[in-house]
């Protein structure tokens, strides 16, 4: 049964990424603006409850189920394709916004899915729209990249396929609700959910793809497919436990990698590993307090790590750099980017009055209140560690610490406007936090600005941002990369099946010289046989003849007189 | 480069150093005088916030560093991987 009145809002955004190819100019621009707007309001027209459903083969597919969580995802994501847009006006490949919108529209496809099988076919789209914005960068180590990313997403598509088919066969069930980490099929989805958001080991998939995309197209990157697994994890694994743990280690790996890395763009990276970690141990948790967090900080995080991806290719667009050790003193002729910078950053950290102070709380809240003492004291070291990370780091070796020379102007007004307009977001839902909690899935019984969380908080940031400044000597960059889990494949794996591969052709030739040498005998021993003077053809002497005879006739005769 | 930013005026930082070093005395002697509604006993130890962020930071980038030993490489250890078909 389909309603009539219900218009799926992610066949607008994807319609709309196949209609943009052939616009030009302002009517261009115009799409580029009203598809993303119109799909946020059709997301928001939504009334709850499953609007599609139509059955395919024995199965009822839910194509457009909508409810307060997959309407809050839904909307961020529409928000974020509108933003990233408007932000990507000045985007001269023609490739690269239509990829961005099939891309968006893909995540909205997931989101408002009530049923595993439009889950995987949208889930598989993302990828392919994902792989096209990377491609569409054009430059060899882009292409390198986007095979290793299309490779690793591939494979969390088969593993994710497996394992909804498994699940299929044994519960007879295609709806997609909360499951249970106790079968093998069940597992198979929970990986396949885990490698979308960055989980170990494959989480070096990100870091590696996303900074090879453009100065805009990293920007939608970022926002797309991990949060799209989170929110997968948040409706199937609410509450499994191995989620805290997997979470927490994404959020140190996130720290420990970004304080050592040199390129702007890949210390964002690393922070998205990071903060998704936050959202994975608030799932793992598993309260409502939690989930709520989670969902929070989901919808917070896209909008400044938006943000500061935002500023961070405006810097690479205005300079053409990268590497922090060849960045720096750009706040004398960029103080909007870098404004916009230091709100990002501060949202990131969690500092009270930002979009992060009153989403990334709840997570230690229900951790608190579930008397975890153990995983609080983690979380609370690693709010301490991303102001380290990415909210001063980033900002101090972009656009503060020693004076680089370069005076690049600010990035055309498109790009300006997309900035301010996430920066506003930033403070706004850091002021009025009520907005955002009456979206969530649960009710919030949670107050972000008390004295006692406002100073404790600002103990916790501030002493981090002393230690950053006594330890900067050991925080200098240099051009140096760390190695990670894609060593295995990029360097060790191939190695390794490089010298397979040669040893198997040496033992090949061995064995091929053997057999030459065996033929060539065997062939001679033959050919020895088919002369003159070879066995079958040799003149034997009459003699022979005669006793061959005389052994018939006696044994004749000695059978004769047997019988 | 015609006229000096503010902030590149040497007295300025040592300005900004002044009222960075005041604010964190402040928030150390707020968290003296508010009640912190203290959940778990670590809590209400005095300046417990201040303290663990501080040294939690210390330690992870002796960590990452410790780790950098082992992993950095140069940035260009990966290149040429991308004609390697």
């Amino acid at each position: 049964m389909i309603s009539a009145f219900a218009l799926h809002p992610a066949l607008i955004l994807i319609a709309g990424a196949f209609l943009l190819p052939l616009l030009k100019g302002q009517m261009r621009n115009m799409a580029v603006l009203a598809i993303p707007a119109t799909t946020l309001v059709s997301v928001f027209l939504l009334p709850d409850g499953k609007l599609w459903e139509t059955s395919w083969l024995d199965y009822t597919l839910a194509p457009l189920a909508v409810d307060q969580l997959s309407r809050l995802f839904a909307g961020i994501f529409a928000l974020m394709a509108l933003a990233g847009g408007l932000f990507a006006l000045h985007q001269q490949n023609r490739l690269e916004m239509p990829a961005a919108y099939l891309y968006a529209g893909s995540a909205i496809g997931v989101v408002l899915a009530g049923d595993l099988i439009t889950v995987f076919v949208f889930w598989e789209l993302m990828a392919i729209g994902s792989t096209l914005i990377i491609w569409s960068t054009g430059t060899p180590s882009a292409w390198a990249a986007s095979r290793r990313y299309l490779t690793v997403h591939l494979a969390g598509g088969v593993i994710l396929f497996a394992g909804i088919t498994g699940h299929i066969i044994e519960t007879g069930n295609v709806g997609f609700s909360a499951m249970q980490a106790n079968s093998i099929a069940n597992w198979l989805i929970l990986i396949g959910f885990l490698i979308n958001a960055g989980a170990p080991p494959f989480s070096a998939w990100l870091p590696d793809a996303y900074p090879e995309a453009s100065w805009s197209g990293m920007v939608f990157l970022s926002a797309f497919t991990t949060k799209t697994a989170v929110y997968v994890l948040l409706r199937g694994f609410p509450g499994t436990e191995i989620l805290i743990w997997i979470g927490i280690f994404m959020i140190f790996y996130g720290i420990v990698y970004a304080l050592l890395e040199n390129d702007m763009r890949r210390i964002l990276a690393y922070s998205i590993v990071n903060q998704v970690g936050f959202m994975i141990t608030g799932i793992g948790i598993g309260t409502e307090m939690a989930l709520n967090g989670a969902a929070a900080h989901a919808v917070s995080h896209i909008i400044y790590k938006a943000l500061l991806l935002m500023t961070a290719g405006a810097v690479l667009v205005a300079t053409n750099r990268r590497k922090c050790s060849e960045l720096g003193g750009l706040f004398h002729s960029m103080p909007l980017t870098t404004l916009c910078a230091c709100i990002g950053a501060l949202a990131i950290s969690s500092f009270p009055l930002t979009s992060g102070f009153i989403s990334k709380s709840m997570v230690s809240q229900a951790a608190i209140d579930g008397h975890m003492q153990t995983v609080w004291l983690f979380l609370t070291a690693a709010s301490a560690g991303v102001f380290l990370h990415a909210g001063i780091k980033f900002p101090w070796f972009v656009f503060f610490q020693k004076d680089s020379g370069l005076r690049p102007a600010e990035p055309p007004l498109s790009m300006r406007f997309g900035m301010v307009l996430f920066a506003i977001l930033c403070v706004a839902i850091g002021l009025w936090p009520d907005f955002l909690y009456a979206m969530l899935p649960y009710a919030v019984v949670y107050v972000p600005y008390t004295a006692a969380h406002v100073v404790t908080q600002l103990q916790l940031l501030l002493f981090s941002g002393l230690a950053f400044f006594v330890m900067l000597n050991y925080l200098k960059r240099t051009p140096t990369i760390t190695l990670d889990a894609d060593w295995l494949w990029r360097a060790s794996g191939p190695a390794a099946g490089r010298t397979i591969a040669s040893a198997l052709q040496i033992s090949l030739a061995c064995m091929r010289k053997g057999f030459a040498a065996a033929n060539v005998m065997l062939s001679a021993a033959i050919n020895r046989q088919r002369l003159p003077d070879g066995f079958l053809l040799r003149s034997w002497p009459s003699a022979n003849m005669s006793l061959w005879v005389m052994v018939m006739l006696l044994s004749y005769l000695a059978l004769y007189y047997l019988e | 480069m015609k006229q000096k930013h503010w902030l590149d005026n040497p007295d300025n930082v040592r300005l900004l150093w002044r009222g960075f070093l005041l604010t964190l005395v402040l928030t150390v002697a707020l968290g003296a005088l508010i009640d912190l509604h203290p959940h778990f006993p670590i809590e209400s130890w005095f300046g417990f916030y201040a303290a663990y962020g501080f040294l939690a930071c210390l330690l992870m980038i002796i960590v990452a560093k410790a780790m950098g030993l082992l992993l950095k490489r140069p940035d260009t250890f990966y290149e040429g991987d991308h004609c390697d078909d």
